[in-house]
């Protein structure tokens, strides 16, 4: 795509544990322009993890080191803590998971929206929230007022992960790293959420990193697609162009899913190979 | 072997009541695998657990086994439907081994020979000896789920309720775990009820599908019907559009 917003080489991140050190990356390089790219991969491969170093949430305890990591011509390997603070919400943001862990059980919904605005864009009290209901109506939630005033409990899964979206794009960042934004939601709920995403991702010209273990889901939202395994990138590719992998381990977990289309007598299993690791 | 008229399960709070299930019939044939999906609030899991006598019901009639289940199961009927549940971290008791995990039931149900059966039903989901005297945390996603499988199955009942059996595990495990089920339902011929979110999944299993929303079957089809997208009802379109990806806006 156009510019590049974002340029990683050679990432490796690493835990030390009593057992040893575990690399939850290794040697993870990428590109990011204005698009939308996908990772994917089952639990413990590592995708969170590069989400989460690339905004720099890692616990103390991670060694993070690259050889580059650049975002829009800031150096992210040698962020202070406060440099980090002005690019996290102004400039990156992500949108977690699960809405009922993620959003503040105590503060209302158009607070939570409204602190990211004073914070970010040093709105003052009415600024915010005229920002904050044109944000929730962005992410077409029907009556912005009311749900303005609710509490966390009181909004359903997709609810919530529409207000999740709202905060993190209130301060318009250029960069959105959505981390399973859809998977605790239903079918016909996600697509919903999808449509906003990529709405806001056209409209605004942002970059977005779209984390997901859902083939269908990635191959029928993004441009690209990373799959990773085991920390490494096992293989990049154009969305539209999955059904064609040519990794093992991606052909494998396409034959392993169920599918609609056609019938499986019994489903393949994934036979994993350590020389991938290597 | 399961059939159930008019279905219905009423959840009170306080003064408000709350319509989970709406007179709901199904019946299920010896040896099929029935299939329910809908999404979250559909009451599709409600049925499930109201079948088991896990929560309060009215109905016309709830024959199990040709026999009239009331109100609560008896050890008999217990013995007779075992369920798996969808979050294997939850439905194993964390302080406990999979021996005691699965010796449980035998002692419960008052079968003999436990250690030859907790042996058997350990190598039947395809788990080595060597997890016998694991702790759930000592276990993968998917070997816990497996060891929910065994435990279900050491009473050899011949109904298997699964309630979303393979929705916590990546696919790769669903794959196994899949397999695993479907190899099991023909040895042992179980008849079992699935219910799950994952249209492809159902498909994949069961042979007769109900459609659930807002706690009423609005259709049955055949995993035939759901392949080919011939249904009736727009809601059960939605369904099986919705699971095939998203699809772009057309840019006006």
């Amino acid at each position: 795509m156009s510019d590049s917003l974002l340029e990683v080489q050679n990432l490796n991140v690493s835990f030390p544990g009593r057992g040893g050190i575990t690399h939850a990356v290794r040697n993870a390089s990428f590109e990011l322009g204005r698009e939308r790219l996908g990772i994917v991969g089952e639990s413990g491969s590592g995708k969170s993890t590069m989400g989460r170093a690339l905004l720099g949430l890692l616990p103390q305890t991670a060694i993070i080191n690259a050889q580059k990591m650049n975002f829009s011509g800031v150096d992210l390997l040698n962020c202070t803590e406060a440099g980090w603070q002005s690019l996290r919400g102004r400039r990156m943001s992500m949108v977690m998971q699960d809405p009922k862990y993620s959003l503040n059980p105590v503060m209302t919904v158009g607070h939570q929206i409204g602190e990211t605005c004073k914070l970010q864009l040093g709105s003052n009290a009415a600024d915010a929230k005229r920002r904050s209901l044109a944000m929730l109506e962005a992410v077409k939630i029907r009556n912005p007022d009311r749900v303005f005033d609710l509490y966390p409990h009181q909004l359903s899964g997709g609810m919530g992960q529409r207000v999740m979206i709202a905060m993190m794009l209130v301060a318009e960042p250029d960069l959105l790293i959505a981390d399973e934004p859809t998977s605790a939601l239903d079918v016909t709920v996600q697509n919903e959420v999808l449509r906003i995403l990529d709405d806001l991702v056209r409209d605004r010209g942002m970059g977005l990193i779209f984390i997901s273990h859902n083939l269908t889901v990635v191959s029928s939202f993004c441009d690209r697609i990373l799959v990773m395994y085991g920390g490494k990138i096992m293989e990049e590719c154009k969305a539209s162009e999955l059904h064609n992998a040519k990794h093992p381990y991606t052909r494998a977990l396409i034959a392993a899913a169920p599918s609609l289309d056609q019938l499986r007598a019994e489903l393949a299993t994934v036979k994993r190979d350590p020389e991938w690791l290597k | 072997m399961i059939e159930v008229t008019n279905l219905n399960v009423i959840f009170r709070n306080g003064g408000s009541a709350m319509h989970a299930v709406r007179g709901v019939s199904l019946d299920v044939a010896k040896g099929e695998t029935f299939g329910i999906v809908g999404e979250s609030g559909s009451g599709k899991s409600t049925i499930l657990r109201a079948i088991a006598g896990l929560v309060a019901s009215t109905s016309d009639a709830m024959v199990i086994n040709g026999h009239e289940a009331g109100p609560k199961r008896n050890r008999d009927e217990r013995r007779f439907m075992q369920c798996v549940f969808q979050d294997p971290y939850g439905s194993l008791h964390p302080r406990q081994t999979v021996d005691a995990t699965l010796r449980e039931p035998l002692i419960i149900h008052k079968i003999a020979d436990k250690d030859a059966k907790i042996e058997k039903a350990l190598s039947d989901v395809g788990l080595s000896p060597q997890h016998r005297f694991r702790y759930p945390h000592q276990l993968s996603g998917g070997q816990r789920q497996r060891v929910a499988i065994a435990r279900a199955l050491i009473l050899s009942p011949p109904i298997l309720l699964l309630d979303e059996p393979t929705s916590a595990l990546d696919v790769s495990i669903q794959a196994e775990i899949l397999n695993l089920l479907a190899r099991l339902r023909k040895s042992y011929s179980l008849t079992s009820i699935l219910v799950s979110h994952d249209l492809a999944v159902v498909a994949h299993l069961c042979s007769r599908i109900a459609v659930m929303q807002f706690g009423r079957l609005v259709e049955l089809i055949n995993a035939q019907d759901l392949r080919t997208g011939h249904v009736r009802e727009t809601y059960t379109q939605e369904l099986i559009s919705a699971s095939k990806g998203f699809t772009r806006n057309k840019k006006i």
